[in-house]
């Protein structure tokens, strides 16, 4: 029987990890599906990493090196290579089961006190997007192909018309650039970019790259392989002008049209789940709605600095170290509900007794606002915080933290909102 | 010489060959592509029909009524994933009740067993899914859903097993009679013939014309669809048809045998045969249509948008008829919809046909009718440890969102009809079938690809010639995978 099991080896799974073997628990198990420690960051060559969590400017390899380092310095167990099947939630205080293979020990059915489930996240594919045209060879997620260039040393094209601008399409316009391709455009559906403002800058614009903004790709030409694609303009309402198309003759259409967190074994165990994030429904310690199981990282929601997942995720790794030294959380709890302007918050219910510092709340605004309040509200329309900011996007994940003191003040449930000023 | 050439291993030529492999014969299919079962048999509705449609005393309602039942014990035999989940046509109106009584004549006449006329009560107490609109629909219990390009690959396989010979990327490119029989122009040199079998799907008129003028042609039909996520698979839990208008059958609302939830097809005549593209408008159409039965459906958790082509052709019924010129060329033509479902039994007429032309068939006692397929997630916990033991790639998972292993991408590598390219493997072990599509498996199938055939990785294809995914090296190279 384990303390705890870690799913996923990645940046989350490290740091809870870490974090829980800090806090003295000592039987700990990470399992990680791929060959090595550190998932998505591995594949992430540029820099930008760590600047709040090290101070210092570090690659995504080396980002996770310190975290592989760290977790090498404990004994905490690790088996690569083993993928999880399922999670079965133990009834009425019995341990939990996590339901593993690998090709070393076979099918393992593994007990445990606490897990913490860490899988990160996939990328929206075309099918998610209904993109007309042919089905030929050259569309690839940004991630796909970011795979192929970093880790396995191919170029996937040379002519490159990017749709959506998340931060891995951005970064992949950089790259594939610096590789040789001409990236011709990239098109973002809605009037803003999805993307963090530095990449704009970085990866698009120091390239000249052009953004076109409120366009989609409205057909992709080639029996065998990509040929041409039509970019068309598109309303208030998303849907294409016609008499708006551009034509691109390009070889490669890369897609970086959004994340989704990876919860196929959270759903199976019928963990509670929250629409707006795809992921589980959390307390302020990153505990799901069962007992004993906790999620951090890209799994509960999908994060635009790794340096926020293991903040994150070191508030779940001490979590589920109290959990097992007996503390277990309870009481009374404050929903926290999305107001005017808020898409999601995380976590979405906070339990009074239990904290000790500030609430960190993590939110997304579902506009681009100037000067703006972030307000919280309870239940009688009373304002128990605000925060001013000068710019806000969607792309852009924002925190607040909210003091124990004024939240105990509160009758629930509590609104964030946001205000233009 | 051979005794039979097939011309295309779609799932007509493949059941051909399947009948044929009974016997002490030389049999060869010539498929075009670059695989098998990769036309119209990989991008259809994926239904096994029970055969009301038709009018009866056409071929089409007595193939798709015997090729119903004889799917299902192929089906058996060689572990092909098929089951009868039954289906609904539902009538919007009153004005469409008719429609019902008529197809629920025809299909007594064609011998469908079980039919039953429902109310919309009843039908929405089946289906709790079902628009409040229905206000009837015909039940037929034998329906089925299928896996079709596996049903295709499971035949061919076996067939190969049993001596036949499967050429890929060999079109027809001529073809004469001469003396006995005919000679086929390939690629790949000429191949002779004693009989042939046309069963080139919507190629077939063009097939045919190599040998002699043709008084039919095919005009293709493209139908679209969504195949959505597992999260949407219990919408239904069998196939909701709509009542044939004018437009055809229109569009159905079905799960599928890999767990999905698949809509469509619409139609819309094409002139390019290449073209398997999806458009706007019709997606658009195929969405509002199936929500007019379905208006539960969650269009965000679709995962793949494709198009296939119906061999429509000039004549309404199946063409399966001989040359009255050249004796011993057999169109098995025109396969449109029920096609999939009457395969197996046009492949018995087909046998019976060279059978009267003279052809000895000669039971092979060495022929094997059966087909061995593992499917490591259907295993329970047991049997899956005891295969880990025996070959330790079943033990790593490559395919994260269907739980696909190494150990079948490798087997279905080294099958009777090996794949070449990621659909191939996709086609055989399901591998990138899942709402990821690939993005995190794919690399990983295109190095196990490369390492099992030989092959540079930037050599392995998405599907033809030409489906180049990886277009050379980066500036430095990379450090090798390990």
């Amino acid at each position: 029987m384990y303390d705890l099991i870690v799913v996923g080896g990645g940046p989350a799974g490290l740091a809870a990890a870490c974090k829980a073997w800090d806090e003295g628990v000592k039987n700990i198990l990470v399992l990680e599906r791929d060959k090595e420690l550190g998932g998505i960051l591995n594949q992430c060559i540029h820099n930008g990493f760590g600047l709040q969590r090290f101070k210092e400017e570090l690659t995504g390899p080396e980002y996770a090196g310190r975290y592989i380092d760290m977790l090498k310095a404990t004994g905490v167990q690790v088996k690569l290579d083993t993928m999880v099947l399922q999670v079965v939630p133990g009834e009425d205080g019995a341990p939990h089961q996590v339901h593993a293979i690998n090709g070393a020990d076979g099918y393992m059915v593994l007990e445990t006190k606490t897990i913490v489930l860490a899988m990160g996240c996939r990328e929206r594919t075309r099918g998610a997007i209904s993109t007309p045209g042919e089905r030929c060879a050259g569309v690839f997620t940004a991630g796909a192909a970011q795979r192929f260039l970093n880790m396995e040393g191919y170029m996937v094209g040379r002519r490159v018309v990017i749709l959506g601008s998340g931060d891995i399409g951005l970064i992949m316009a950089r790259r594939m650039t610096l590789e040789g391709a001409k990236v011709l455009a990239c098109v973002e559906l809605m009037p803003y970019s999805g993307g963090l403002t530095r990449n704009i800058v970085q990866c698009l614009e120091d390239y000249g790259i052009p953004l076109y903004l409120s366009h989609t790709i409205t057909d992709i030409k080639g029996h065998e392989r990509v040929e041409q694609v039509t970019v068309s303009k598109v309303g208030p309402d998303r849907r294409p002008i016609p008499g708006t198309e551009m034509v691109f003759d390009c070889d490669t259409v890369l897609l970086s049209v959004g994340l989704i967190p990876e919860n196929e074994l959270t759903r199976q165990a019928g963990i509670a789940m929250d629409k707006r994030t795809s992921g589980a429904v959390v307390f302020e310690n990153m505990e799901t709605g069962v007992p004993g199981i906790f999620a951090c990282g890209n799994v509960v929601h999908v994060h635009d600095l790794v340096d926020y997942v293991s903040a994150e995720s070191e508030r779940a790794g001490a979590a589920a170290a109290a959990w097992v030294q007996g503390k277990h959380a309870a009481g009374e709890t404050l929903e926290l509900v999305n107001g005017d302007g808020v898409s999601y918050t995380v976590p979405q219910h906070l339990r009074l007794e239990a904290l000790e510092k500030p609430a960190q709340v993590f939110f997304r605004v579902n506009r681009v606002t100037r000067d703006a309040q972030i307000l919280a509200t309870d239940a009688d329309g009373k304002t128990i915080a605000r925060f001013k900011r000068e710019h806000m996007a969607p792309g852009e994940m924002e925190q607040v933290a909210l003091p124990p003191q004024l939240l105990k003040q509160a009758r629930g449930p509590l609104t964030l909102s946001i205000r233009e000023v | 010489m051979y005794d039979v050439v097939i011309i295309g291993c779609g799932v007509v030529g493949a059941s051909a060959a399947y009948e044929l492999a009974r016997y002490k014969l030389r049999v060869a299919v010539l498929e075009a592509a670059a695989d098998i079962a990769a036309g119209t048999t990989k991008a259809n509705s994926a239904i096994i029909h029970a055969g009301y449609d038709p009018e009866p005393g056409t071929l089409m309602a007595r193939l798709n009524v015997e090729g119903n039942r004889l799917t299902g014990e192929i089906c058996e035999k060689l572990q092909v994933p098929f089951k009868r989940v039954g289906s609904l046509v539902v009538a919007f109106s009153p004005e469409q009740l008719p429609t019902l009584r008529t197809l629920y004549d025809r299909g007594c006449k064609n011998g469908v067993p079980g039919l039953r006329l429902l109310s919309g009560e009843e039908a929405r107490a089946m289906e709790p899914g079902l628009s409040e609109e229905v206000c009837g629909a015909l039940l037929a219990p034998s329906a089925g859903i299928i896996d079709p390009w596996g049903f295709a690959i499971a035949m061919a396989e076996t067939a190969v097993r049993g001596g036949v010979e499967v050429r890929r990327d060999c079109p027809v490119t001529g073809i004469e009679a001469a003396g006995e029989g005919f000679v086929l122009h390939t690629p790949q040199g000429d191949v002779t013939a004693r009989f042939v079998l046309n069963a080139a799907g919507v190629d077939a008129d063009r097939v045919h014309e190599m040998l002699e003028p043709n008084d039919w042609e095919t005009l293709p039909s493209r139908g679209e669809y969504y195949l959505l996520d597992k999260s949407e698979h219990d919408r239904v839990s069998r196939v909701i048809f709509q009542c044939p208008g004018p437009e055809g059958k229109g569009v159905l609302v079905a799960p599928t045998i890999h767990g999905n939830l698949i809509c469509g097809p619409n139609a819309q005549g094409v002139e390019d045969r290449l073209d398997l593209g999806n458009t706007a408008a019709g997606m658009e159409e195929v969405r509002r249509k199936a929500a007019r039965s379905v208006p539960g459906v969650e269009w965000r958790q679709n995962i793949r948008n494709f198009a296939g082509l119906r061999a429509n052709t000039t004549r309404s019924d199946f063409i399966i008829e001989e040359s009255k010129a050249y004796p011993g060329f057999i169109d098995l033509a025109g396969i449109k919809s029920p096609g999939l479902s009457s395969a197996p039994a046009i492949a018995k007429m087909a046998v019976e046909m060279l059978k009267a032309d003279g052809l000895a068939l000669e039971p092979d006692p060495d022929f094997v009718d059966k087909r061995e397929h593992i499917v490591f997630k259907e295993l329970s916990a047991e049997e899956k440890n005891e295969l880990i033991r025996r070959d330790p790639r079943y033990g790593r998972v490559v395919c994260r969102c269907e739980t696909i292993t190494e150990g079948e991408i490798v087997a279905a590598l080294h099958s009777p009809i090996p794949p070449r390219s990621i659909n191939g493997v996709k086609r055989r072990c399901n591998a990138g079938m899942g709402r990821c599509q690939g993005g995190f498996c794919g690399p990983r199938v295109q190095e196990i690809i490369a390492r099992e055939l030989g092959l540079d990785q930037a050599e392995v294809l998405l599907e033809q010639a030409g489906s180049t995914i990886l277009t050379g090296r980066t500036k430095t190279g990379g450090n090798e995978h390990v």
